[in-house]
């Protein structure tokens, strides 16, 4: 077994890394402070090729497939995990698009995202709920050859950055009602509501969308009609959840990072933390949850990257190193004593980061549904 | 404009305190760290870019390394090389500046005519500076160091080089070789875009039969420096807790700054 990335994938991890260290580190406390997304980030991170890692070339992007997406992800995220989602996101859009939309679809959106004229999204939440898709309300009804859509749609990553997203909507009963659309921004009863205040992830943008009597055209369909569950479950499953699992190893690698520097570095008892047993301990949990994380997550993406079926693997990747992010965060901030309390040292961004990913794409619960599933079938 | 860049893999400097010496061989233990192009090579390949933007032509990436130095070619073909160039052959392992100037020369009679090769101004590992400079007086080729603007105007090269406490301009006729300064340019990031088709080419892989090199010229057996040994220093700092009140301990730390001669006022 060769455990070593190969070549391409070694340059978009140092690329990543410098453009996280160089371009985004410095964006980070305003986007902490304002929590709003700094928008010239959208243009540097399509310059230097992130938007389009896993659309192919004819259509403006770098076709470097998921395991160098998971890594260039994991890079950005051990600076910002904001940023992390927003470009995870936005790949979500892209594999949708390149998966099931129709030529000109393809042709007109994928070179776009990829020169980022905006960021992608996918709006599958409700206030029902994200997991729960039979249970949603928005419907889009036929109509003179196109549709009429009414609803609304929360808690949607990129919301107020995008420009037509990728829309979920029953247009009939059961798994086959649901379809899948693209809608311009402009269309007349498309509304944003509001840009939501977080826990974590700040500087990410999540908002809402309002849909009152908004026609679609007949070419807005992603897909066939009944067609949305596939498109929405294929896209999280293979996209959205080793998207999060990326960014937890993101918050994974700073964890260790931070939890090391600090051990290091503070005096007590006239010696370092880190001769301390305790200390030890903490840090050979966070080091062993990585290790086991990165080889889940880069083991599922290589498989994406063969072709091969990767859906429970995803997801286990997902439940595992965002639950391990989260332990390794909060053992970081222990490690910190009262200084992990204080805004100034970035251990407790990384834990607040930590929490929101666990439920993001699916929470801990879901995902062992869907692993279990598996296991028993 | 025809243009040799010549780069080198290196220990990645971000991550130096991982470095290890290994006590028998001697020799850095480079698995810890991962290599990347010597930051001052990048330097050297944008100087190149930016030529090449101006004058059109072709830039030539080259480098003596082992057979993993694929990685950092087919980067520099994705940074916007045209082509490059691998020598490669356990016979050029242990090589000094001088054996490695040997078969960069050689390499070069083999590329063909080029008007300009450029160096970084030294490596961050082996840091001597020395490897362009010795190039420049194989190839009978004028050199200049320390290079921080670059002009060119028909056959005739005018360059603006860093001294000590002030620049120099420079001008010398084509072909030459100049080595960059970190200040030369601000070297982009790899475009992520440019990696698919830098994939696609073909890098030409040359041992030191291919460069038509006797084996007692190269590697080690060439080289007349001798590594006689290699170690870390022990460190002489010492930590010193002064005690009192903040006054107390302010003029203490000015006292002693002064006595050592570390600030205005004390012995000279």
């Amino acid at each position: 077994m060769d455990f070593d990335f190969p070549n391409p994938v070694k340059i978009v991890q140092r690329t990543a890394r410098d453009f996280a260290r160089q371009v985004v580190a410095p964006l980070v406390p305003a986007m902490e402070e304002t929590g709003k997304f700094p928008k010239p980030l959208i243009k540097q991170m399509a310059e230097v090729g992130l938007l389009g890692l896993v659309t192919p070339r004819k259509y403006g992007g770098s076709e470097l497939g998921y395991l160098a997406r998971t890594v260039a992800i994991e890079e950005l995220s051990k600076v910002s995990a904001a940023a992390g989602i927003a470009l995870q996101v936005h790949h979500m859009q892209a594999a949708a698009i390149l998966d099931w939309g129709s030529k000109a679809q393809k042709e007109k959106h994928l070179p776009r995202l990829c020169r980022g004229e905006y960021l992608g999204t996918c709006a599958i939440t409700e206030p029902t709920g994200g997991s729960d898709l039979l249970g949603m309300a928005s419907t889009a009804k036929p109509d003179r050859g196109g549709y009429v859509l009414n609803g609304s749609k929360c808690y949607i990553t990129n919301a107020h950055l995008c420009s037509s997203p990728l829309v979920v909507a029953k247009t009939g009963d059961g798994s086959r009602g649901l379809s899948a659309f693209i809608i311009d921004k402009g269309a007349p009863g498309f509304s944003l509501g509001r840009e939501e205040h977080k826990l974590g992830l700040r500087g990410a943008n999540t908002g809402e969308f309002f849909f009152k009597n908004c026609r679609l055209r007949q070419e807005s369909l992603v897909g066939d009609e009944g067609e949305g569950m596939k498109v929405a479950l294929k896209t999280i499953g293979e996209v959205g959840r080793p998207g999060m699992a990326a960014i937890a190893l993101g918050i994974l690698d700073a964890s260790y990072d931070e939890a090391v520097k600090f051990a290091k570095g503070r005096t007590l008892y006239n010696k370092p933390i880190s001769n301390l047993q305790a200390i030890q301990w903490g840090v050979a949990d966070i080091l062993t949850d990585l290790e086991t994380a990165k080889l889940l997550c880069y083991r599922a993406s290589w498989l994406k990257d063969q072709g091969r079926d990767c859906a429970t693997q995803m997801t286990m990747a997902k439940l595992y190193a965002t639950e391990a992010g989260l332990r390794a965060s909060r053992k970081a901030l222990e490690i910190h004593g009262g200084c992990g309390a204080m805004m100034d040292y970035p251990v407790q961004r990384l834990f607040r980061d930590a929490m929101v990913c666990v439920s993001a794409g699916g929470t801990t619960e879901v995902a062992k549904i869907v692993i279990s599933r598996a296991a028993l079938a | 404009m025809r243009i040799i860049v010549c780069v080198k893999p290196v220990p990645d400097p971000s991550r130096f305190d991982k470095l290890r010496l290994d006590p028998e061989t001697l020799l850095l233990r480079r698995d810890e760290v991962p290599p990347v192009i010597n930051p001052l090579d990048r330097n050297a390949l944008e100087a190149a870019f930016e030529l090449k933007a101006r004058f059109k032509g072709a830039v030539t990436a080259l480098t003596m390394a082992a057979p993993n130095a694929e990685e950092q070619l087919r980067e520099a073909l994705a940074l916007g090389c045209d082509r490059a160039c691998l020598l490669t052959d356990p016979a050029f392992a242990g090589a000094d500046t001088l054996a490695t100037a040997r078969c960069l020369r050689a390499a070069m009679r083999k590329l063909g005519a080029f008007d300009l090769v450029l160096c970084g101004g030294h490596s961050a590992d082996g840091s001597t500076g020395q490897v362009g400079p010795q190039l420049a007086e194989l190839l009978g080729i004028p050199d200049i160091t320390h290079v921080l603007r670059v002009s060119v105007s028909g056959r005739r090269l005018r360059a603006h080089c860093r001294l000590e406490g002030g620049q120099a301009v420079c001008e010398t006729t084509l072909p030459a070789l100049i080595t960059l300064d970190h200040e030369a340019n601000a070297p982009g990031l790899t475009p992520m875009t440019g990696l698919r088709g830098a994939l696609k080419k073909k890098i030409a892989c040359w041992s030191a039969k291919d460069l038509g090199l006797d084996a007692k010229t190269v590697g080690l057996a060439g080289s007349p420096t001798r590594m006689l040994n290699i170690f870390t220093p022990p460190s002489r700092r010492k930590g010193e807790i002064l005690q009192g009140s903040a006054s107390e301990v302010a003029s203490d730390l000015i006292g002693r700054l002064r006595r050592d001669a570390l600030i205005d006022g004390g012995a000279r």
